[in-house]
């Protein structure tokens, strides 16, 4: 580990090589390969200082991801990861939560991978109430494969695949997930730093199926597509047109093409898991 | 800091300070933190990093708190802050 | 509890009930499955049987959250299989492929119908059997089974779950309707006569240890999360330590040992049983429920005089070239495959035998097992 520090103090900056958050993340690759002003990177710093926070050991935390830009996460982070292939977060977490319940698993993957190609597992694990901590970042567009139109992609915007604009309706993603039962539901933007880390911790301690939308920037394609200027203009946007209402009902929290995002925490219930009432309704109990 | 009234307990209360930390490799530039912090602590660089981004430079240093703000919301692991305190006592760190 | 895993004893039961049965027998404790003609059985069976052990049994909302499912339990440390049939073996191809790139012990049971598309759910197929071995993207070298019956459906259950933990990969138990469906006395031995593979840990502590390094075997050993070794595992090509790397001069070396790590240990891997093979002329090859058929017209004949013998594949894969090429050296007439597809196994029979000795396959497109005649007329056609 080089210690090189250049102090240019009082009144300048330390020159480092090193993070603090450096030991849960696998810094050996970075920097990652998200686009600059690329709002993933946030959310994995703000996930980062939430799973400091839950007071989960680290090593009984395992992150699955999917395929997209957000399903690299699991690659950066410094814990048991698996990176699975396109859809199947839920189900491979799922197969681990189950095998051994004292492991925290947190699934952190994209919109696309989560709520088009792996929507199936989405619902179904929503509705079985599943332990797990799913963080799903919206990012309204495909990015890994250069900007196509998504179930999250807001009607009427631009991207390759809908060039003249999106003409389905989008997924609104907590009411989707409150239908299906899940025990805890909020949204933040990546502005929200402070809010969005609370709520990867409580989602993390949540006993239950728990979902976390974290609306990030796709500074590159969605923006750029949309003529919607620079990540900082996104983070702008989102500063003048994300209004917190929290325990809103979810049915009114659907995203449309640069309208106002509604964010809060809209469900926290408590019930039992799958694995609690399995395991109540069977003889020889759980591991 | 504006105070719009002096604290009855203003000697006692100690504002925080923080010496900001940055990596200058990492940095892609979004300026994010320059932006966002309260303090104006910050401003890009006319400088660029080896991958020929405008990486951040203090230039109020004493006016950081220590809100951590810069480190929470850069995507790129590029940029902390330490109370100042860490650093009378151990120097830094990777010192440390 | 663990006794009540390996039910010791006689009893009267169908293939698919005996595979479930050999899965638990071998510490199979999680399964992830979906209903599927003529597979449900063994998911129905885990269903009852594995609360009664300890185990987690769920049924997932498809085929390829089942195989998900399974991979993710094995990284948890625990030994898990799915069962499923020919629609669902296709949904399920994709991730089969990802327990092959990284490396992931489980079983798999493909109770074969007839195909293709929704085919025949409830009539017999032995259509996959080169499906298994090319049905995901990629190159890769797979370990298949073939039980002739629900005895051999129990035992090679077992032995599917120690080649899996052995060789670290998903491993086939290509049962057909037939062996799956058919009730038939299955002899469980005591627990302590089953021999039993364990999974291979590694002995090195966190910082030392690459999660993807072989050992010489060329199988790397493995880790379970929790443990504190914070690996990464990837779908992706990836270098020793796991991490991706978008590099031929990466993926090259990672496919090549991926391959020869069941290609150098095959002839560790080979089964197959032999009848009448030292003089014989003509030799049968088949596998499943083929087998019992093919053997009975291999008796007719050897009682008619004619030097018919038999070679029972119980592995399909990898396949036996060595036991092929030896035979097609010695100088038989040739070789006969009936099978319940339209040439699968007899392609590879043909391509090791070569051009000198004729391979005859005794076609069968599914729905019902092959009719004695129809394999003697083969017969007749080798020995005029
Ligand atoms: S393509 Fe979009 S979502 Fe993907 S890394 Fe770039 S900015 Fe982020
Ligand atoms: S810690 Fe807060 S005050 Fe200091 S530079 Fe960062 S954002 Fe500005
Ligand atoms: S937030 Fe990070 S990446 Fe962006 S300019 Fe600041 S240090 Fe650089």
């Amino acid at each position: 580990m080089s210690t090189a520090v250049t102090n240019t103090a009082p009144t300048g900056e330390r020159q480092v090589q090193h993070h603090p958050k450096d030991t849960l993340l696998r810094d050996d690759r970075l920097p990652h390969i998200w686009c600059p002003t690329c709002g993933i990177g946030t959310a994995v710093s703000c996930f980062v200082e939430a799973l400091r926070e839950s007071g989960i050991p680290e090593e009984k935390c395992v992150v699955v991801s999917g395929i997209g830009c957000t399903g690299r996460v699991a690659g950066y982070l410094n814990l048991d990861s698996f990176h699975t292939t396109h859809g199947r977060a839920i189900p491979f977490a799922t197969g681990v939560a189950l095998a051994n319940p004292d492991l925290h698993v947190v699934v952190f993957s994209g919109d696309g991978d989560l709520v088009a190609i792996g929507g199936n597992h989405l619902i179904n694990a929503a509705r079985r109430n599943m332990n797990l901590t799913v963080i799903c970042v919206n990012n309204f567009i495909y990015g890994m494969t250069g900007g196509q139109c998504a179930s999250t992609t807001p009607e009427t915007a631009r991207t390759s695949t809908s060039p003249r604009g999106n003409t389905e309706y989008p997924f609104n993603v907590p009411y989707l997930m409150e239908a299906c039962g899940a025990s805890y539901i909020a949204r933040w933007t990546v502005l929200h730093i402070r809010r969005l880390k609370k709520a990867m911790t409580e989602a993390l301690n949540k006993n239950g199926f728990a979902f976390v939308e974290v609306i990030a920037p796709c500074s590159t394609l969605y923006s750029r597509r949309n003529k919607l200027g620079t990540g900082y203009d996104l983070m702008k946007f989102y500063h003048d047109n994300a209004e917190i209402r929290h325990g809103a009902n979810t049915k009114d929290v659907g995203i449309g093409f640069q309208t106002k995002i509604i964010v809060g925490k809209f469900v926290d219930i408590t019930k039992p898991t799958f694995l609690e009432k399995y395991q109540g309704k069977t003889t020889g109990g759980g591991k | 800091m504006k105070l719009w009234r002096t604290p009855l307990d203003a000697d006692k209360v100690r504002v925080p300070h923080g010496v900001v930390s940055i990596i200058i490799e990492r940095c892609k530039g979004c300026s994010f933190c320059v932006e966002y912090c309260p303090r104006d602590v910050l401003i890009i660089s006319k400088k660029f990093n080896k991958k020929g981004y405008h990486y951040p430079e203090v230039i109020s240093a004493g006016l950081c708190v220590d809100c951590n703000l810069c480190e929470d919301i850069c995507p790129e692991f590029a940029i902390y802050s330490d109370p100042e305190e860490q650093h009378s006592t151990a120097q830094t760190k990777e010192n440390a | 509890m663990s006794d009540h895993a390996v039910l010791t004893g006689e009893h009267f039961m169908t293939g698919d009930e005996a595979a479930a049965e050999g899965g638990l027998a071998a510490g199979c404790r999680f399964f992830g499955g979906y209903p599927i003609t003529p597979a449900t059985e063994v998911t129905e069976r885990m269903a009852e049987r594995l609360p009664e052990v300890g185990g987690v049994f769920i049924q997932m909302e498809d085929e390829m959250a089942s195989m998900n499912a399974i991979l993710g339990a094995s990284w948890a440390g625990v030994k898990s299989m799915s069962s499923t049939s020919g629609p669902g073996f296709s949904l399920m191809m994709e991730n089969f492929g990802l327990g092959i790139m990284t490396e992931t012990p489980c079983v798999l049971v493909n109770v074969q119908r007839g195909g293709p598309s929704t085919g025949l759910p409830t009539l017999v197929g032995q259509q996959d059997m080169q499906q298994c071995k090319w049905g995901s993207h990629g190159d890769f070298e797979v370990i298949a089974l073939s039980p002739s019956s629900p005895q051999e459906a129990f035992d090679f259950a077992i032995h599917a779950f120690n080649l899996s933990e052995q060789y670290r990969l998903p491993v086939f138990l290509m049962m057909d309707e037939s062996v799956g469906h058919m009730f038939e006395k299955v002899v469980i031995p005591p627990a302590d006569q089953i021999k039993l593979v364990e999974r291979r840990y590694t002995t090195k502590k966190p910082g030392d240890y690459l999660p993807f390094l072989p050992d010489e075997d060329l199988v790397p050993p493995m880790i379970k999360f929790g443990d504190g070794y914070r690996v990464h595992v990837t779908g992706l090509t990836h270098d020793e330590k796991g991490y991706p790397v978008m590099e031929q001069s990466c993926h090259h070396p990672l496919v090549t040992r991926l391959v020869d790590k069941i290609k150098k240990n095959a002839h560790k891997i080979y089964m197959y049983d032999e009848h009448y093979l030292d003089d014989a002329e003509v030799v049968m090859v088949s596998y499943g429920i083929t087998a019992r058929i093919a053997q009975q017209v291999v008796e007719e004949c050897r009682a008619d005089g004619k030097k018919v013998g038999h070679l029972r594949l119980i592995t399909c894969w990898p396949f036996p070239e060595a036991k092929i090429r030896e035979l097609a050296d010695r100088g038989v007439k040739g070789f006969i495959v009936p099978e319940i597809n339209l040439g699968q196994m007899s392609l590879e029979v043909e391509r090791v035998a070569g051009r000198g000795v004729p391979t005859i396959c005794v076609p069968n497109a599914g729905g019902a097992v092959h009719k004695p005649e129809e394999i003697h007329a083969a017969v007749r056609e080798v020995i005029k």
